[in-house]
């Protein structure tokens, strides 16, 4: 029977079929601070081993700084989080990238860069964002701390299987148009519980287009859709950012995994549960102006009124949004002032994010009033970008050059919005009080956030730049 | 775990849609070490006025001495969407839920909701409007859940709804997860004797 990638990946990891459920095998196991702690008590209090430390890898990243190394710099429970991390993996002899390592970075953001993720791979985390690895044509999903604890334990987890979604962005991608604005738009036409119960595959061509960065932008932000996991058929982008890589395969093994990542892709005559078509032509950059990242629009276009929707559950949403956002219906986007422009996440925090961003942040300053920080994904993202001089871009444009981490996509550290701040996040969510309780966030491209910061308020990016 | 088979208890209503798991527990509560002590925190935006949860918000519907002691939540679509954190089924758990019902759930949270002895119940909207109106009529009307038998009755009006075996199975014996798959500890290994030899 024709197989999609889905059914290939999931069939190649079936260790037992239990009526419903399957018990899959876990080819890599990411781990942080904030999901982790419970998990390790709970091995230890029943005395249970880590099956295979040697398939799990671990970064600090959520609750640090990005102003210091120390681990007390965010305060002592921030502190002893960190700590529980380095202790257990210690313990339990996990590799960890802490603070001050080179290979440290947003758990998303190191995966790839060190060449731990591969086609065909099931890759876990306990965060939701797991999907970005999905770029890689991996199953790749976020999961709860119990699940963490069976994961260091069995190295499988009990999975029912999902439905697929097929999501065809067809034609080429307009001019100054990214990858963020491609995913938001996703999930504004299908809405973010749209892809709830789904695992989607991404294609079209310009899905093909892409590179393995932005094609991690786009996977990266299929839970934003409801899905649990999004994947992208691996090709000879795919081989070629793998190659040489840290963890990829040995050159001796290398030929085999290539031919065996070739097989991975959709049967032609394969089929979805759901399919989406979208044209790329019709893509502009994109903003939300809501509370969730469905409620989005593209930058020509105003701010919505209730009136727009006729479900009553959106139209209430959408009172409610307005509300918090404090945006009037009909209002257009160069109306809109701001006061903080975040650039980073393991959304739009990799090197390409941050040349696309100097691009813009060149042909001007950062506006009175704003503050604006740039929080690259990873050590390596950091170095590479100083290389090129685009930390002077930075700086000398206005805005704050940061150590990698989460920062202010949640906040755990003192990255933090005040009640009314609001600010342009290249991020993946817009709920009340993600950045900071009262802080109102719209989520955009780089390219877009960089505009906002010139600006002072939303503008079209396409404007800027060559 | 102790398992868990019928439940009789006042519920809650939390009248909206899209309920994220940034409302349910905000990340500065994050950075513990334990699973518990969370429920003091649970809807801390909404629940208070201050940032040092002195002051609780009489507006909210969970602070109304009318729902206090509610073992049931009642809310609607999507609930639960956004992150993994688990620590958003411990803080429910901790408050003293012990039943969500809801239009629908995202899906990690829903499992991890399982994986907590948190029963989530899907109904159709029109029922969950039945329910709704019930606590409207009168806030100590009890619900009565019988997780066996698939059924929640309140008053007049009972409703059965759908929960996949294993989960029910593992719910009403509170089973150790970990402990039953250990029990497929050899198909593991010989899994892994045949795994790629690049992995
Ligand atoms: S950058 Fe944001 S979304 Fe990504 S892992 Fe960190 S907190 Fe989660």
């Amino acid at each position: 029977m024709a197989q999609t990638l889905f059914d290939k990946v999931w069939n190649a990891h079936i260790v037992e079929q239990l009526g419903e459920d399957t018990l899959l095998y876990i080819d890599r196991h990411l781990i942080h601070e904030v999901t982790t702690p419970q998990a390790f008590a709970g091995l230890n209090e029943k005395g249970r081993k880590v099956r295979r430390p040697d398939l799990t890898f671990g970064t600090m990243d959520h609750s640090i700084s990005t102003r210091s190394l120390a681990l007390d710099a965010c305060g002592p429970q921030n502190k002893l989080q960190l700590q529980t991390l380095a202790d257990n993996c210690a313990e339990h002899k996990i590799a960890l990238y802490p603070v001050g390592h080179k290979n440290q970075g947003i758990i998303h953001v190191i995966g790839p860069q060190l060449g731990l993720i591969h086609p065909g791979m099931t890759v876990v985390c306990g965060d939701s964002h797991t999907a970005t690895h999905g770029a890689f044509g991996a199953l790749a999903f976020g999961i709860g701390t119990s699940q963490v604890e069976h994961v260091l334990a069995t190295q499988t987890l009990k999975q029912t299987k999902g439905k697929s979604m097929k999501v065809e962005v067809l034609g080429k991608l307009p001019l100054g148009v990214t990858a963020k604005d491609i995913i938001l738009a996703i999930i504004g036409e299908i809405g973010h519980a749209g892809a709830t119960g789904h695992v989607i595959e991404y294609c079209g061509q310009a899905i093909d287009d892409l590179s393995m960065e932005e094609r991690m932008t786009i996977c990266n932000m299929s839970i934003e859709a409801g899905a649990k996991a999004g994947l992208i058929a691996p090709d000879e982008k795919t081989i070629a950012y793998l190659e040489n890589k840290d963890f990829a395969p040995s050159k001796e093994h290398w030929d085999n995994a290539v031919e065996y990542w070739k097989s991975l892709a959709s049967d032609v005559d394969a089929s979805f549960d759901t399919v989406v078509t979208l044209h790329a032509k019709d893509i502009q950059p994109q903003i939300t102006w809501g509370t969730n990242p469905g409620q989005v629009v593209g930058v020509n276009q105003a701010v919505p009124s209730p009136d727009d929707f006729s479900d009553p559950i959106e139209k209430e949403s959408a009172i409610k949004a307005l509300k918090y956002m404090g945006l009037e219906a009909g209002q257009t986007w160069d109306q809109v002032k701001i006061s903080h422009v975040f650039i980073g996440s393991c959304t739009n925090s990799r090197i390409e994010d941050l040349r696309a961003a100097a691009k813009v942040a060149i042909t001007g300053k950062v506006k009175n009033n704003v503050t604006a920080i740039i929080v690259p994904g990873s050590v390596a993202v950091k170095e590479q970008a100083e290389k090129e001089a685009l930390d002077v871009i930075f700086k000398e444009a206005g805005f704050e050059w940061r150590l990698p981490g989460c920062s202010m996509c949640l906040g755990m550290n003192d990255d933090v919005l005040q009640p009314g701040d609001r600010c342009a996040s290249t991020s993946n969510r817009n709920f009340e009080g993600r950045q900071g309780r009262g802080s109102r966030t719209h989520l955009v491209s780089p390219e877009m956030a960089v505009a906002a910061a010139i600006t002072g308020s939303f503008t079209d990016s396409r404007q800027f730049g060559e | 775990m102790t398992g868990l088979t019928t439940l009789q208890g006042k519920a809650a209503p939390l009248d909206q849609a899209n309920i994220d798991t940034d409302q349910i527990i905000p990340k500065q509560f994050l950075t513990g070490v334990t699973r518990s002590g969370y429920g003091i925190h649970l809807f801390h935006d909404w629940r208070y006025l201050d940032l040092h949860e002195q002051e609780p918000n009489p507006d909210f519907s969970l602070n109304k001495p009318k729902h206090a002691g509610a073992k049931v939540l009642i809310t609607r679509e999507n609930f639960g969407c956004g992150s993994s954190r688990e620590h958003a089924p411990w803080a429910l758990a901790d408050f003293g839920f012990t039943c969500i019902i809801a239009t629908s759930f995202a899906d990690i949270f829903y499992g991890n909701c399982v994986n907590n002895q948190l029963l989530p119940i899907a109904l159709p909207s029109e029922q969950m409007d039945k329910l709704f109106a019930a606590i409207e009529a009168d806030p100590d009307v009890i619900f009565n859940v019988d997780l066996p038998n698939q059924s929640v009755q309140v008053g007049s009006i009972s409703f059965s709804f759908e929960i996949a075996e294993h989960h029910k199975e593992n719910m009403v014996k509170g089973l150790d997860a970990i402990g039953q798959t250990l029990e497929f500890d050899s198909e593991i290994s010989s899994f892994e004797d045949k795994r790629r030899v690049w992995l």
